[in-house]
C-alpha cells in the first residue's frame, strides 16, 4: 500500500500533461473532469497509503520511497525521495480532499472562461507540485515543490492578465516571495555547509554538532521563506492582492492549500526549532502580530474577497504562533479545519459574486440568503466555524492553539483571544451585509443593470463542494477532540514526527474547561457585537476608520517608500549612470581607437621605398642593439 | 693559398648593401627587384661560407631553402611587375601607391 506513494504526485502531473497537449481538443467539459478526476483519483491514493501507514506500530510510522538520485556533484546527494509520515500524509489527504472539491467547484465556476483548460492546466501543476512540497524527503526537493507552487501561484492570479491590476498583482506576488525565497535558499546552503546534507533525516541527525548561532540562523531564513510564502509581517500584501485571481484560485491556494506551506515547513523543521529557541520565539511573535493586525484590517474591508484575503493573513499567523511555541499539532489541526472553512468562505464567496455579476462590495448586496439558501447556510456554518463558536471545528482549533498560547505566555494568549473576537466579528460583518438586512442590490445599481440580475443558487458542481467543506467545517473538530484522552486522534497521530519537541504543559480538566468556556464567551461577544452592530444597518462609517480601510496604510507605504524609490533610482540609473557612465565609457573607447588611427595612417604613404627604408632602419636599430649587447 | 672566410663576408656585405641602397633610392621597378635579388644573394653566400667554416651542412641546406624561396618569388614578383607594366608603360615606383593610408 505505502508503495503506490508515488501515484500521489504523478496522478495530477499526468492530468497537467494530458491538459497541457490536448487540453483544447478535449473541449471544455471533458478538460474540466479530467483535470477533477486525476485530483479525485490522487485523492483516493492517498487515503490508500494512508491506511497502509495507519497500519504500522506507532515507532515505526516512516517510510521512504526513492525514485532515483536527483543530483550528485561531489558530496552533494540529493535523491528524488519521497517521505511519507503521519505529518506528510495528514497534508497530503487534506491538500489532495480539498483540491478534488475547488477543481469541482471550478468546472461551474470558469465555465464561460474563454480558456477554460488552460485553467485546469494551472491547477492541475499546482496540486502536483504542492503535493511535491509536502511529500519530499529532503529540503532541496521541497524547495522545488515550493517554487512550483509559487509559479503556479503567480499565473493563477495573472490568470485574466488582461486586466492590468490582474498582472500587476501576480508580478507583486512573484516579487514578494522572491524576497522569502532567497532566504530559503541561503538557509539550504548553510544546512548543507553544517552538516553535509539536505535530507531531513540526516539534517536532523547532525543537529546536535551545529553551534546554536548557526542553528538561530538556519531557523530564522526558513522562517523567512515561510513567511514570504505564508505571508506573514512583513511580507503579507501580496495575498491581499492575490484576489485578483479566479475565486476558486484563491480559494485553493490563497487560503487552503499553499500559503499553509511556511505552517508546514515550520512544523517539518520542528527539531531545529526546538535547539533554537530564539527563532521559535520570532515565529511566534510574528505570527501573533500578523494574527492581530490581519484581523483589525479585516474589519473594514467592503471587498468580500478581501476581507477574507485579511482573514486567511490573521488565521495563519494563529498557525505561526502555535508552531512558534512549540504546539505543531495545534498548529496542523488548526491548518486542516481552516482548509475547511477558508476554502467553503472563499467558494461561498465565489457563488455570491457570480450571483452578483462579478460584483464583490458587500455594500451592495444584502438579503441574499432568501434567494441562495444553500450559500446562504454553508457560509453561515464557515462564519459560526472560523469564529470559534461551539462545537463547529474552528472552536476546538482554536482552543488548542489559545490554550497552548497561555501555557507558554499570558500575553500571546491576550493577542490570540483579541484577534478571536475580532475574527468572529468582521466575518458576522460581512455574513450580514451580504446575506441579511436590506436588499441593496437593485437600488446600488443602474436600473437597466440591476434588471437582468437574478441571484440564485449554483448548480450542483458548485454546490456539493460547498455543501461538503460545509458538514467537515462543522463537524472537523471531530478529529481531535481534547475532551478525552481517547479522542485526541490527530495529536496522538501526529506523535512519531513531533514526539518531545511539542510545549509540554499538562492542564487539569477544570481548567481545560474553564478555557473551553472563555473561547466560547469570546466567541460569542464577536457574534454578538457584529449582530448588534451590523444586524439593521449597513453604514457605520465610525467602525470603518480610513486607517483600516487602507490596512494601516503600510501597503501605501510600501508603495511610497520602496516600489516607488526604487523606481525613482532605476529612472536616475537609466538617465544618469547609463547615458553618461557607461554609454560615455564605449564611446569614449571608440572616439579613442578612432583618433589613433586617423594619426597613424599617414604613416601609410602607399610608397614603396618608404616601407623599404622603415625596414632597413629597423635591421639597423635590432643590429644595433644585438651588437651592443654582444659587446 | 686559401681565401680568407673575412672575404667573402666583405664580399656579402658589399653586396648586399649595393642591394640595400639600390633598392631605396631607385624607382625603376625591375631594378629594385634585381636588388632585392643581390641582396638574397649576398646572404646566401654568408651562409656558404660560416657552412664551410665552420663545417656544418646546415648552412647549405639554408641556401637550398633560400633559393627555392626566391625562385618563387621571382614568379609573383615578375608577374606582377609585367602587369604594372602592361597598364601603364613606364611607371616607377612611385606611380604605384594605391595602398596610401
Amino acid at each position: 500500500m505505502l508503495r503506490s506513494v508515488f501515484l500521489i504526485p504523478l496522478l495530477p502531473l499526468a492530468g497537467f500533461v494530458i491538459l497541457l497537449l490536448s487540453g483544447r481538443k478535449l473541449g471544455k467539459e471533458r478538460a474540466g473532469w479530467l483535470g477533477t478526476l486525476m485530483v479525485a483519483a490522487s485523492f483516493v491514493v492517498t487515503v490508500v497509503v494512508f491506511v497502509g501507514l495507519f497500519r504500522l506500530p506507532t515507532g515505526a510510522r516512516s517510510y521512504t520511497q526513492t525514485w532515483f538520485t536527483w543530483i550528485s556533484a561531489g558530496h552533494l546527494h540529493v535523491d528524488m525521495g519521497l517521505l511519507v509520515d503521519p505529518l506528510s500524509m495528514t497534508m497530503a489527504a487534506f491538500v489532495t480532499g480539498v483540491s478534488a472539491l475547488i477543481h469541482l467547484y471550478s468546472i461551474g465556476y470558469m465555465r464561460h472562461d474563454e480558456d477554460f483548460p488552460k485553467f485546469f492546466v494551472y491547477l492541475n501543476l499546482f496540486v502536483a507540485a504542492m503535493l511535491v512540497l509536502v511529500l519530499a524527503d529532503n529540503f532541496l526537493l521541497l524547495f522545488l515543490g515550493w517554487e512550483g507552487v509559487g509559479v503556479c501561484s503567480y499565473f493563477l492570479i495573472g490568470f485574466w492578465f488582461e486586466r492590468n491590476s490582474a498582472a500587476s498583482a501576480a508580478k507583486k506576488a512573484m516579487i514578494f516571495n522572491r524576497i522569502g525565497d532567497a532566504a530559503f535558499l541561503i538557509a539550504l546552503f548553510l544546512i548543507y555547509q553544517r552538516t553535509g546534507s539536505l535530507q531531513y533525516h540526516t539534517v536532523f541527525a547532525h543537529l546536535a554538532s551545529i553551534g546554536s548561532p548557526s542553528l538561530v540562523a538556519i531557523g530564522l531564513l526558513l522562517f523567512a521563506g515561510a513567511v514570504g510564502k505564508s505571508a506573514q509581517i512583513p511580507l503579507y500584501p501580496w495575498l491581499a492582492d492575490a484576489m485578483e485571481g479566479p475565486t476558486p484560485v484563491s480559494a485553493l491556494i490563497h487560503a487552503a492549500t499553499m500559503v499553509t506551506a511556511g505552517v508546514y515547513l515550520m512544523c517539518r523543521i520542528n527539531p531545529i526549532l526546538f535547539r533554537a529557541p530564539d527563532a521559535a520565539h520570532v515565529v511566534a511573535i510574528v505570527g501573533a502580530a500578523t494574527a492581530l493586525l490581519g484581523a483589525t484590517i479585516a474589519c473594514a474591508q467592503n471587498d468580500i474577497k478581501k476581507i477574507l484575503a485579511y482573514s486567511t493573513i490573521s488565521q495563519l499567523g494563529y498557525m505561526f504562533l502555535a508552531a512558534g511555541i512549540g504546539a505543531y499539532d495545534a498548529a496542523i489541526f488548526l491548518m486542516l479545519t481552516h482548509a475547511f472553512y477558508k476554502a467553503l468562505l472563499f467558494l461561498g464567496a465565489g457563488s455570491v459574486i457570480h450571483a452578483m455579476n462579478d460584483d464583490q462590495d458587500i455594500k451592495t448586496m444584502g438579503a441574499l440568503a432568501r434567494v441562495m439558501p444553500i450559500t446562504a447556510v454553508t457560509f453561515f456554518i464557515g462564519w459560526l466555524s472560523i469564529g470559534g463558536v461551539p462545537v463547529l471545528s474552528g472552536f476546538w482549533s482554536k482552543g488548542d492553539v489559545l490554550l497552548n498560547g497561555y501555557g507558554f505566555s499570558p500575553a500571546l494568549y491576550v493577542v490570540g483571544a483579541l484577534t478571536a473576537v475580532l475574527t468572529a466579528y468582521y466575518l458576522g460583518r460581512a455574513y450580514l451585509l451580504v446575506f441579511r438586512g436590506q436588499q441593496r442590490w437593485v437600488e446600488a445599481r443602474k436600473t437597466s443593470d440591476a434588471a437582468g440580475l437574478h441571484p440564485h443558487d449554483p448548480s450542483w458542481v458548485m454546490s456539493l463542494p460547498l455543501i461538503v467543506l460545509g458538514a467537515l467545517s462543522a463537524l472537523g473538530g471531530l478529529i481531535n477532540l481534547p475532551i478525552h484522552p481517547d479522542l485526541d486522534f490527530l495529536d496522538r497521530w501526529l506523535t512519531p514526527v513531533f514526539g518531545s519537541h511539542l510545549l509540554q504543559h499538562h492542564w487539569g480538566v477544570g481548567s481545560e474547561w474553564t478555557f473551553a468556556l472563555i473561547d466560547a464567551v469570546l466567541a460569542v461577544i464577536g457574534v454578538g457585537l457584529a449582530v448588534a452592530f451590523w444586524g439593521r444597518t449597513s453604514e457605520r462609517p465610525a467602525l470603518e476608520p480610513a486607517f483600516l480601510r487602507r490596512a494601516w496604510y503600510i501597503d501605501w507605504a510600501y508603495d511610497r517608500f520602496i516600489a516607488h524609490t526604487s523606481t525613482e533610482v532605476a529612472i536616475e540609473t537609466s538617465s544618469v549612470v547609463e547615458t553618461k557612465g557607461i554609454d560615455g565609457a564605449v564611446n569614449g573607447f571608440a572616439w579613442l581607437v578612432r583618433a589613433t588611427g586617423r594619426r597613424l595612417r599617414t604613416v601609410q604613404t602607399g610608397y614603396v621605398r618608404n616601407y623599404a627604408l622603415g625596414l632597413t632602419v629597423g635591421l639597423v636599430l635590432i643590429l644595433a642593439y644585438v651588437l651592443t649587447r654582444a659587446s | 693559398m686559401t681565401v680568407e672566410a673575412s672575404w667573402y663576408l666583405t664580399l656579402a656585405a658589399v653586396l648586399f648593401t649595393i642591394g640595400a641602397i639600390g633598392l631605396l633610392v631607385r624607382r625603376n621597378v625591375l631594378v629594385m627587384f634585381m636588388c632585392v635579388e643581390l641582396m638574397l644573394n649576398a646572404a646566401n653566400l654568408t651562409f656558404v661560407t660560416f657552412a664551410r667554416r665552420l663545417n656544418d651542412i646546415a648552412g647549405q641546406t639554408a641556401v637550398f631553402f633560400v633559393l627555392v624561396v626566391a625562385a618563387a618569388e621571382v614568379v609573383v614578383g615578375l608577374g606582377i611587375i609585367v602587369s604594372i607594366y602592361r597598364r601603364r608603360p613606364g611607371a616607377t615606383a612611385d606611380d604605384v601607391h594605391g595602398l596610401k593610408g
